[in-house]
């Protein structure tokens, strides 16, 4: 972990019924990190996603960020407070165009929140190039391909100005040349100091990107440090290939 | 401009209404235009939930008669002036519109329509078993005496439901173009990604399910001095509930235009078909009009407008 954790995670559980989705999961990440969560289908890596989004509330447990209890903030506040997530399978306002999706919350969350409208429009698109979607501005969502929703979904994340940013498997389905682009996009966002948790399962993606690594398995955190080492761990292998 | 020729419209509409009332002197119209401007007001209000936040109201009639029935008790107990009434009665039905607000915490979709449905059904029910309010029987309310401006108390209804509907559209219209309404077509997009957008999603669907009362109330307060008997079964007529719904579908729900249109040529064909065939073939009409844009013209009026316009364009 380097420089100061900006979440701080501490045996988080949240169950579903009788099924315990995370069981006292501790985690902290440090602020600038780039941290890859992986896990086999079912481990709880969506669960967490949603418990630090604030969707769903865990039973027990405490999370903070940047040094606050969020624990009773609704979505909508921890978003303003600085995270933001993609989601797994792209989400976008259909009935707005790409840059209209961007002007949510570039309007109701960070500092666009008091702006002037045509600033917030000018600070779209200037997103919109860096994500690589300037020309498809004023398109529909309905008629983006699969890499150019990733990409949205990304570029509305960075628009809230998060501090951390979660990618929720945002590379899933993408052919190895769009994984480069998605990858190098991420990397981009990382150089400009935003704290980044990648949920992958694609195996190259995160062990390029993840400067550490943490295995989720039947919601306990099994495993945890850097990517070689994860490569090597008995308990990470065993959850992804078995005894 | 834009914004100028619009403020220049409404009061230009003013205008001519008053005019109107010192020119026309056949009651019939006068009549006949306030249940117009009614469903300008109802479909209007139902559109700032169902079409800007997506969240369907089977409900309307109750938050009307709700309206209407509060008018009935300020009168009784009061002797309350119209503007109160309407005050009052949009006060109430907002409040339970707040209340149907934290409904949608945890139901979407047809639950959210069906449980609206229900709210009507139980308030008729509890007003069917009021006794001060005239029960099953209906009550009879007297007009006050005509004011000074007017030489009828229909021609002051029927200035005062314009007024009604003219703010109807005025806040309709500064929502769909403000940051709220921003914020309420980011729910009925996708309510989850809103709220990870930093929208407030409880905080603005409160605010439309109150506003959306609101406006239903007050355009009922004034129903019991319209019709001077008030019964039950007339206040929380399935045609308010269907005709809310179908005006904005008819005319398109994005925008605060369409409802307008809709309710305008709607409410008035219904007026028409009364006088000129039936009174019992206006809903009639409603199902056959619905029927067909829901096949031809699935965006409404409005939406059939931007397409042609789009085509002619490209």
């Amino acid at each position: 972990m380097t420089g100061a954790p900006i979440l701080e995670i501490d045996a988080l559980t949240k169950r579903f019924g009788g099924f315990i989705a995370l069981n006292a999961v501790s985690l902290a990440i440090g602020e600038g990190e780039r941290v890859g969560l992986i896990g086999p289908n079912g481990s709880g890596k969506s669960t967490l996603v949603n418990c630090i989004a604030g969707v769903l509330r865990p039973e027990s447990g405490r999370i903070r960020f940047a040094g606050s209890d969020i624990g009773d903030l609704a979505p909508f506040q921890r978003t303003r407070a600085g995270i933001a997530r993609s989601f797994q399978i792209p989400q976008p306002f259909a009935s707005m165009s790409v840059i209209e999706n961007l002007c949510i919350p570039l309007e109701y969350a960070g500092a666009g929140w008091k702006r002037r409208h045509g600033d917030i429009r000018a600070a779209a698109r200037e997103i919109l190039a860096d994500c690589g979607l300037a020309a498809k501005a004023e398109a529909l969502p309905a008629s983006l391909t699969q890499i150019e929703l990733r990409k949205l979904e990304l570029a509305r994340a960075v628009a809230a100005h998060p501090r951390l940013l979660i990618a929720d498997e945002a590379m899933a389905g993408l052919s190895s040349a769009e994984v480069e682009e998605v990858l190098s996009l991420l990397f981009a966002l990382s150089a400009r100091g935003i704290t980044i948790v990648m949920i992958e399962h694609i195996m190259h993606a995160v062990m390029r990107f993840s400067q550490r690594i943490v295995v989720l398995d039947a919601g306990r955190k099994i495993a945890e440090g850097k990517p070689d080492d994860i490569v090597r761990d008995p308990a990470a292998e065993r959850a992804y290939l078995g005894e | 401009m834009r914004a100028t020729g619009f403020w220049l419209a409404l009061a230009a509409i003013i205008v001519a209404a008053l005019a109107m009332t010192e020119l026309v002197a056949n009651q019939y119209y006068y009549f006949a235009f306030y249940v117009v401007l009614q469903y300008v007001v109802l479909a209007t209000a139902w559109n700032i939930l169902g079409g800007y936040t997506g969240y369907v109201n089977f409900g309307s009639a109750g938050f009307f008669a709700l309206g209407a029935y509060t008018a009935i008790v300020a009168i009784k107990l009061f002797a309350a002036p119209l503007p109160a009434l309407i005050l009052a009665g949009g006060v109430v039905s907002g409040l339970v519109g707040l209340a149907t607000g934290y409904l949608t915490l945890r139901l979407r979709g047809t639950f959210f329509a069906i449980a609206t449905l229900a709210l009507a059904v139980v308030l008729q029910t509890l007003v069917i078993n009021w006794d001060f309010v005239g029960g099953s029987r209906g009550v009879y309310t007297m007009r006050p005496a005509v004011p000074v401006l007017f030489d009828s108390y229909i021609k002051l209804l029927f200035v005062t439901m314009l007024l009604l509907a003219l703010a109807a559209i005025a806040a309709s219209r500064f929502i769909e173009r403000s940051w709220i309404g921003r914020g309420l077509a980011a729910i009925r997009d996708n309510e989850q990604a809103a709220a990870c957008s930093g929208v407030p999603t409880l905080r603005l669907k409160l605010f439309a399910t109150t506003l959306s009362g609101f406006l239903m109330g007050a355009a009922g307060a004034p129903f019991p001095l319209y019709v001077t008997y008030l019964d039950p079964s007339s206040a929380f007529s399935l045609a308010y509930a269907v005709n809310s719904i179908a005006m904005p579908l008819i005319g398109g729900t994005t925008s605060w235009v369409g409802p307008v249109i809709g309710a305008l040529l709607l409410a008035t064909a219904q007026q028409v078909v009364t006088v000129t065939i039936s009174s019992a073939a206006n809903l009639l009409i409603v199902g056959l009009l619905l029927v067909g844009f829901v096949i031809l013209a699935p965006e409404g009026i409005v939406g059939l407008w931007r397409r042609l316009a789009r085509g002619r364009r490209a």
